[in-house]
């Protein structure tokens, strides 16, 4: 996997069917799935690793990611099934802005074992 | 990614902090999309100035304090508060204020106040071949695909670190490479379909589907596939997937130098796939209707005028939002005042799917705009019915959901 934006995370692994919009999808709030078009609306992605197979929607993503990191509610780290500068762009201000990571990759979802996923060296 | 001189100032802090900040977000991001180098740009749009929460006030602030100031000229997206209509807000006074601030941090640099989702419909837009920054992914559609300037999706925080700095990484849509399409959109309708203002939103909820990230060129469309057809196909294509860019054959500027079918996958796309996306974001009709709101992307000045036309010497049964710019708005004053004659209210500066607006509804909101029927029921609870702009006026004025033309 190559990174993004690299950091270490660990958490469950949620493989989304479809991209997601964050802003207008992911609600910061709660760390749900907001976009009832989604196959997966309703679901809890806070503290997951989300594997997201294609790029979706708005460019403010960015920002409701940022927003989601600063609250506590964001995945722990993203892997992507083509590179996104939206996101990317998201998780390196709110690390310069409070210093927290969430981690971005570019994978094949055949690299990601089921269950806990680990990203980054440990 | 290789620097230049002045790059290299930059990152020294020799310009100050702001843009040292700014400068190193546009070299990660641009890493990350695979570009080795930088390119200066002649203008930005910016899309952060929309509040979402503390992350990108503070962030704003940062630039801000820090000296940040834009150094090409730009434009600013909508926000969450209509400057020139403050009592149509119904949100609370605490997400307001802080909705001002950030609205001020991003004057502070420098960027001009238009609050536009529709930046294209400025007098001074972009031209066909410049390399321009911008956010908003309807404007980023629409710059690429019908003005044939070079941008690619600039998520907010970047597209204000591009402004910051005049330089973007050049790569993708920057490039002729990203610019030549990968994917034909074969479009077999009856003739009639294509003077319908709803087939261009149901073309572009497919095609957004279909092509995802990828640059299409869309087959079977003629001369009637003007710029505000263009507009709503593309806002809904940049709902529905991630389409930066698309070429129509015959019709965009770069169709006939990039947008080449030859060897590329073809699809198909029939009348019963369009009809089935238009009803797939539609409630049940049987619901009634409670409110209209069009103009999303803002409307056009020939929207507004159309509208005014359409509502001449009639009154709405219903609460009827048009949603423009200021600037367009105050081009044409008199078809303004046939709209709120007609008893509909216009609304600048922001949209009403993204602020507290339209209130408490009893039925469906009926709407022209594909990506305002895609986003409006997670943002503010509604249910929707899609129509043209003349159904919508029509359905205003008998009080029920009227779809005229047969493709829902």
């Amino acid at each position: 996997m190559r990174a993004l934006v690299a950091g270490q995370a660990s958490g469950e692994l949620v493989i989304l069917d479809q991209g997601l919009s964050f802003w207008g999808g992911y609600e910061a709030e709660t760390g749900r799935i907001i976009d009832r078009n989604h196959p997966q609306f309703g679901q809890s992605l806070a503290g997951k690793i989300v594997y997201m197979p294609q790029s979706r929607g708005s460019s403010s993503s960015s920002y409701v990611l940022a927003e989601a990191i600063r609250i506590g509610t964001a995945p722990a780290g993203l892997v992507l099934g083509e590179p996104d500068s939206i996101l990317v762009i998201g998780s390196l201000v709110a690390r310069l802005l409070y210093d927290v990571e969430c981690p971005i990759y570019v994978g094949d979802l055949a690299e990601l074992s089921v269950g806990v996923v680990q990203l980054g060296d440990t | 990614m290789r620097f230049t001189d002045r790059d290299e100032t930059i990152l020294n802090g020799d310009l100050g902090e702001a843009a040292r900040i700014a400068l190193e977000l546009v070299a990660a991001a641009g890493g990350a999309m695979g570009a080795s180098e930088l390119l200066d740009i002649s203008g930005a749009h910016i899309d952060g100035c929309l509040y979402h929460g503390l992350a990108g006030l503070d962030f704003a602030r940062r630039l801000a304090d820090a000296g940040g100031e834009v150094v090409v000229p730009t434009t600013l997206n909508v926000s969450s508060l209509d400057l020139l209509h403050p009592e149509l807000y119904r949100g609370d006074e605490e997400t307001a204020r802080k909705s001002r601030e950030l609205m001020n941090a991003y004057e502070r640099m420098g960027c001009r106040p238009t609050w536009t989702c529709a930046p294209y419909q400025l007098g001074d837009r972009p031209a066909h071949g410049d390399q321009v920054a911008w956010g908003e992914s309807n404007a980023i559609v629409f710059a690429n695909s019908v003005l044939g300037a070079r941008t690619n999706r600039y998520g907010d925080f970047l597209d204000i670190c591009c402004a910051i700095t005049g330089r973007a990484p050049a790569v993708g849509r920057h490039t002729d490479e990203g610019r030549r399409s990968t994917l034909a959109i074969d479009v077999a309708v009856p003739d009639d379909w294509l003077g319908h203002d709803l087939f261009y939103v149901a073309l572009g909820l497919v095609l957004g589907r279909v092509a995802g990230t990828e640059v299409a060129t869309i087959i079977g469309l003629d001369e009637r596939s003007d710029e505000d057809r263009l507009k709503a196909l593309g806002a809904a294509a940049a709902s529905s997937g991630a389409v930066a860019m698309f070429h129509v054959a015959g019709v965009t500027p770069e169709a006939s130098t990039l947008g080449s079918d030859r060897g590329i996958p073809r699809v198909p796309v029939d009348g019963s796939t369009l009809t089935r996306a238009l009803r797939e974001l539609s409630g049940d009709l049987d619901a009634g209707l409670g409110a209209v709101s069009v103009g999303t992307p803002h409307a056009s000045e020939a929207e507004l005028e159309a509208l005014g036309e359409l509502m001449r010497g009639r009154t709405t049964s219903v609460p009827f939002f048009v949603n423009t710019g200021r600037d367009t708005a105050a081009s044409v004053p008199s078809v303004i005042e046939s709209i709120e004659a007609f008893g509909a209210v216009v609304v600048t500066d922001t949209c009403t799917y993204i602020t507290p607006i339209i209130g408490d509804v009893d039925g469906l909101v009926m709407t022209n705009s594909g990506k305002w029927a895609y986003y409006a029921p997670a943002n503010i609870g509604v249910e929707v019915a899609l129509g043209s702009l003349a159904d919508c006026v029509e359905s205003a004025v008998v009080g029920k959901v009227v779809v005229s033309g047969g493709l829902i």
